[in-house]
């Protein structure tokens, strides 16, 4: 879930050499030092997931056991290798990741890494579409807190954003779901599109797997409107939790830097105060907003997961949640690692993008 | 939540022990909305904790009683009569559940915040005084833990812990370690960062040279300095356990009804209610967890507006000042990143 306070930055600056500092150290190192921190990061996620797993056995026992006879569990326990000492196993699992095998689910024998490809484009989509709705709602709710700052707009929008976050994106989206789609009738209860339209789609020469790119590639306009419909919830669900985090954001910031002497000046120029808000203290409070949008990737993820549940969004978090409770754990492994990689990476990126735009991020 | 907040002392030293309890100092501090949102949120929480405490008395039924002496209950009755706020598909009475659900809620919270707390001060200690590698690995191990999905986390530790299936104290022993999990790398960093500023302060100095234990310098002298930020993170944190309890429960790895009640349970099987209009047996669940959250989280954040000075409203000196209550003018040195990400 997420941190509703402000979180901390990473504390990986620790581990940057520190004649660094002195040298100034160009962008160029930074980005190298940056890159080489995903694999340690990566590296203490699988090892701590592949141990923690295996404590308890092995998956095929809570899979299986139970349903087949000992003689026959034992068989398909040694034909996967799951009686070998667990050190051999850990470093044969690592050698399958360093090239993209991320193991097979035991309940449908499928390949996990083709998971990533029949699945990873919907929870994209969702993600997307849930951060396009949080900057709608939190950005220019957070200039007006903080332009009303300690009047009333400012206290229901900071009551507001607590409300956002107290309120769980499953029973958010339940409300969603029966208001609009059980009583009002007015968009579907679930899924990512109409079965002719995802079939028109799955049709497609090279599809995307993102709905509406593809809608709107192909053309369709009735096979878009019908995307979108479906898209409108769950992306509102999942976008309000994260709503909540921009404003209150945004609210802080711009309250730091109108406190300028810049400000000052501008308003004794006579820029307006819409003018003021919206331009000159807005843009030096966006640095926080993008390095903060990188630790809400994790939180779009997890919350992900319980979104797609309640609107059956056929995406990686649904599947996890599927195998969860087919107990395949091969399978639950495999996605919580790609998820691993998934942060890891983007994280990176977005880390970049911030040393890019304000060079004091660099150490 | 982080050192600069915290610079400040919270209380007056020469007030009563009365007045310089977190909560109550902060109550006295706090002036206009400040104060309505400490007060609402210490109303809810104060409803919260005596439901669950009260629970056994206001609940009419158990929470996994499926019939009385007229017989059994019927199934997804809407609200009314005998059973004030329905019963759900299983048959359970939804008010008896919501009410029991807080001492789930309530056990959870405990065990998973006075665990976390346990392991992470003594890791932020360790780490932050003695430094070098064992802090540097210390601090790899908690980001990577904390840069990852929380949800994630502790579905990988539920499934460790109980392998999915619980009983009641099972089941609340491994949400709360679940939790536990997610919330040590975050006491971690804030003691951490506490004790190495701690460390270079003249008093852990001349306790160094007076001869005092590296143990004694820890538990005494930067302990008790490096907590005061505790009050804050334990009232945010409740509020996630709450959360993360509710979501490890509507991905199936709650506790089984008939140990005890839990809301995000009741939620997950309420899902497939909606679709058919059935509102009464997801809305109560709901809103007893957004309830809590809410109150938890008015609290949590109103000691941490009231901890910094920049954003502390102030009470207002001139009855006829030019703004109405004054906003403390922000001081030069903070700068926009500060303010937000010191």
């Amino acid at each position: 879930m997420t941190t509703l306070i402000d979180a901390p930055p990473s504390d990986a600056d620790a581990l940057l050499p520190p004649k660094k500092k002195q040298a100034g150290g160009g962008l160029g190192q930074y980005i190298l030092v940056r890159f080489l921190l995903i694999f340690p990061t990566i590296l203490i996620l699988v090892t701590m997931v592949f141990f923690l797993m295996r404590i308890t056995g092995d998956p095929i026992t809570a899979a299986m056991g139970g349903r087949l006879p000992p003689e026959q569990l034992q068989e398909r326990i040694h034909a996967a290798g799951y009686d070998r000492p667990l050190i051999a196993q850990y470093f044969e699992y690592l050698g399958q990741l360093v090239t993209g095998n991320f193991g097979t689910t035991l309940s449908d024998n499928r390949k996990v890494s083709e998971m990533l490809t029949t699945y990873g484009s919907a929870t994209l989509e969702l993600s997307i579409n849930a951060l396009i709705v949080a900057l709608l709602v939190g950005i220019p709710l957070g200039m007006v807190a903080a332009h009303r700052r300690d009047h009333l707009p400012d206290a229901v929008l900071r009551i507001l954003a607590i409300l956002f976050y107290a309120t769980p994106v499953f029973f958010a989206g339940m409300l969603l779901k029966l208001v609009f789609s059980v009583w009002l009738g007015w968009l579907p209860v679930a899924g990512r599109a109409g079965t002719r339209t995802e079939l028109s789609l799955t049709a497609l020469e090279a599809p995307t797997g993102i709905y509406w790119l593809d809608a709107l590639r192909s053309g369709n306009t009735a096979a878009f409107s019908d995307v979108m419909s479906h898209a409108v919830l769950p992306a509102v669900a999942l976008g309000l939790l994260t709503a909540g985090v921009f404003l209150r954001l945004v609210r802080t910031n711009v309250i730091g830097t109108l406190g300028k002497d810049y400000i000052e000046a501008g308003r004794s120029r006579g820029v307006s105060e819409f003018r003021l808000v919206t331009k000159h203290a807005y843009k030096p409070a966006l640095i926080p907003i993008i390095t903060v949008m990188g630790l809400q990737i994790a939180v779009l993820l997890g919350g992900a997961v319980l979104t797609e549940t309640t609107f059956e969004w056929k995406g990686l978090g649904f599947q996890l949640a599927n195998y969860l409770t087919a107990r395949d754990f091969v399978a639950v492994q495999g996605i919580v690692v790609l998820l691993a990689v998934i942060v890891a990476v983007t994280n990176f990126i977005v880390d970049i993008i911030a040393a890019l735009i304000d060079p004091r991020v660099r150490y | 939540m982080t050192a600069e907040t915290t610079l400040e002392p919270v209380a007056n030293p020469r007030a009563s022990f009365f007045r310089r309890l977190p909560v109550v100092s902060h109550f006295n501090k706090s002036v206009g909305l400040q104060r309505f949102m400490l007060v609402v949120g210490l109303v809810l929480t104060g409803i919260f904790l005596l439901t669950a405490l009260a629970a056994p008395l206001l609940a009419p039924y158990g929470f996994a009683q499926l019939s009385d002496v007229d017989g059994s209950f019927p199934t997804q009755q809407a609200p009314g009569g005998k059973h004030l706020l329905g019963t759900t598909v299983g048959g359970y009475d939804v008010l008896s559940r919501v009410i029991w659900g807080t001492q789930t809620a309530l056990l959870v919270i405990i065990v998973a915040v006075v665990l976390s707390i346990f392991a992470g001060v003594i890791l932020g200690l360790v780490s932050g005084y003695i430094g070098g590698w064992l802090d540097r690995i210390l601090v790899v191990v908690a980001d990577a833990i904390y840069a990852f999905p929380s949800l994630l986390v502790a579905i990988v530790m539920a499934i460790v812990i109980s392998g999915g299936q619980s009983s009641l104290f099972g089941g609340i022993l491994a949400a709360a370690i679940s939790i536990t999990v997610v919330f040590i790398p975050q006491y971690f960093r804030v003691i951490r960062a506490e004790t190495i500023r701690l460390k270079a302060e003249p008093f852990v100095e001349s306790a160094k040279v007076v001869g005092a234990s590296n143990i004694r310098i820890m538990t005494r002298h930067i302990y008790r300095n490096a907590t005061r930020t505790l009050p804050l993170i334990f009232t945010l944190n409740a509020s996630e356990a709450i959360l993360t309890l509710a979501g490890l429960g509507f991905l199936g790895f709650g506790i089984e009804p008939s140990s005890a009640a839990e809301w995000g349970f009741d939620l997950n099987k309420a899902l497939a209610d909606t679709t058919s209009g059935i509102w009464w047996t997801g809305l109560f669940p709901g809103l007893a967890i957004v309830w809590t959250v809410l109150g938890l989280t008015l609290v949590g954040e109103s000691i941490n507006d009231l901890n910094d000075p920049r954003l502390r409203g102030r009470k207002r000196t001139n009855r006829k000042g030019a703004a109405a209550a004054a906003p403390a003018a922000p001081d030069g040195s903070g700068t926009a990143t500060e303010l937000s990400n010191p």
